[in-house]
C-alpha cells in the first residue's frame, strides 16, 4: 500500500500530467516572476516560488526541497511559468568546455574557496 | 513548438528575467553505488547534498529491460546534488552531480553531462570494473574527465600508474588518490578536473593530439 502511494503520489500533485510544457533541465535556473499569484497557488507551487524568492534556484534543487522526483517538479515549475509567477533565470547555452576565460575563471574561484588546495 | 509557447504572444522571451544572473556550470560525479559520490559531493557542498530523483522512462527502455521489477510501472534514479557559490572573479554557481554509474542510467548522462565543465569519475580499486562504464561514455562524449581514487581503509592500496593502466586510460587523463571525506582532498580533485579541462581545451586549440 505504501509503495502504492509513493508511485501515485507524485503525479496527482500534477493531476496526472507526466511531461512539462516548457522544456527544462535540470539546472535551468528560476527567478521570481514580474507577476504576482492571482489568487491561492498550489502548495507546491507556493513553496518553489517561496525557495526563488530568496535566491535564484535550479529545477534539480527546487524538486529535492520539494521532496519531489524532478520530472514531477519540472510539470509543477512549467505551470509557474505559465502563470508568470516563476521566468527561466538565464537560457542554458554557455558550453565552459569552450571557453578558456570561463575555466579560468572556475579555476580562480575554486583557488580562493580552497585556499589550501596546493 | 516554440519553446516558451506558454508566455504572452507578442514576447516570446516573457519567460526570461532581465536581472543579471550567475553562470551556471556543473560537474558530474559518475560512480557505482557506495564508491563514495555523496561523501565527495558532500566534503565540497556549502549545502548538505539534497537528493532528487528522475524516473527512468520510456526513453530507457531499449536499453533497461527492468528486469526483475516487472511489478512496478516505473522506478526512479537518485542523484546527489551539491553547490559551490562564487562572487569571485565573477558571479558564477557551480552545481555538482552525483549520478549512478550503471549503463541503465546512462540517459541521466545526456542531460547532465551537457554543457558540463567535466566529470569526476571515483573509483573503488576493489570494484573497478563499476568505472568502464563511466570511463568509456565520457571518452566518447569527449568530456574532460578525472579518475578519482577513494582510499577505502580496508582496500589494498594501488598506484594511480596501476589504475590507469587496469582502466587503460591515456596518459593524458589524470588519476588521482583521494580521500573523499576530507573537504582538501575532495576540492583537489575538483581543481585537477578544471585544469585539466583547461588543457584539453588548450592542446585542441592548437591543434595537438594528446
Amino acid at each position: 500500500m505504501a509503495e502504492d502511494e509513493q508511485e501515485l503520489r507524485p503525479y496527482a500533485v500534477t493531476q496526472g500530467r507526466t511531461r512539462p510544457r516548457h522544456p527544462m533541465r535540470l539546472v535551468t535556473l528560476l527567478a521570481p516572476g514580474r507577476t504576482q499569484p492571482a489568487g491561492p497557488l498550489a502548495p507546491e507551487a507556493a513553496q518553489a516560488l517561496a525557495l526563488c524568492r530568496t535566491e535564484h534556484r535550479s529545477v534539480a534543487e527546487i524538486a529535492a526541497h520539494l521532496g519531489l522526483p524532478a520530472q514531477v517538479a519540472k510539470v509543477v515549475l512549467s505551470d509557474c511559468l505559465d502563470a508568470g509567477v516563476l521566468l527561466v533565470s538565464v537560457p542554458d547555452t554557455s558550453n565552459p568546455t569552450g571557453s578558456v576565460q570561463l575555466l579560468e575563471a572556475v579555476l580562480a574561484g575554486l583557488r580562493r574557496k580552497f585556499p589550501d588546495v596546493a | 513548438m516554440p519553446v516558451y509557447a506558454g508566455n504572452s504572444p507578442t514576447s516570446p522571451d516573457a519567460a526570461i528575467s532581465r536581472a543579471t544572473p550567475p553562470t551556471l556550470l556543473k560537474i558530474v560525479v559518475a560512480g557505482g553505488f557506495g564508491v563514495g559520490k555523496t561523501t565527495l559531493v558532500g566534503a565540497v557542498s556549502e549545502i548538505p547534498p539534497l537528493t532528487t530523483e528522475e524516473y527512468l522512462t520510456e526513453a530507457s527502455s531499449r536499453t533497461d529491460p527492468l528486469a526483475g521489477v516487472e511489478a512496478k510501472s516505473t522506478t526512479t534514479v537518485a542523484m546527489d546534488f551539491g553547490r559551490i557559490t562564487f562572487d569571485d572573479p565573477q558571479p558564477m554557481v557551480l552545481y555538482l552531480f552525483g549520478t549512478p554509474g550503471q549503463d541503465r542510467f546512462l540517459f541521466t548522462w545526456d542531460d547532465l553531462a551537457h554543457g558540463a565543465v567535466g566529470a569526476v569519475i571515483p573509483a573503488d580499486t576493489r570494484r573497478l570494473a563499476d568505472s568502464f562504464t563511466a570511463v568509456g561514455y565520457f571518452e566518447q562524449r569527449g568530456l574532460p574527465f578525472v579518475i578519482a581514487v577513494n582510499q577505502f581503509d580496508n582496500a589494498h592500496r594501488y598506484t594511480p600508474d596501476e589504475v590507469r593502466h587496469a582502466l587503460e586510460l591515456p596518459a593524458t587523463v589524470p588519476v588521482l588518490l583521494c580521500d573523499a571525506r576530507q573537504t582538501r582532498s575532495a576540492a583537489t580533485v575538483l581543481i585537477t578536473l578544471v585544469r585539466h579541462a583547461l588543457a584539453t581545451l588548450a592542446s585542441s586549440t592548437t591543434g595537438i593530439r594528446s
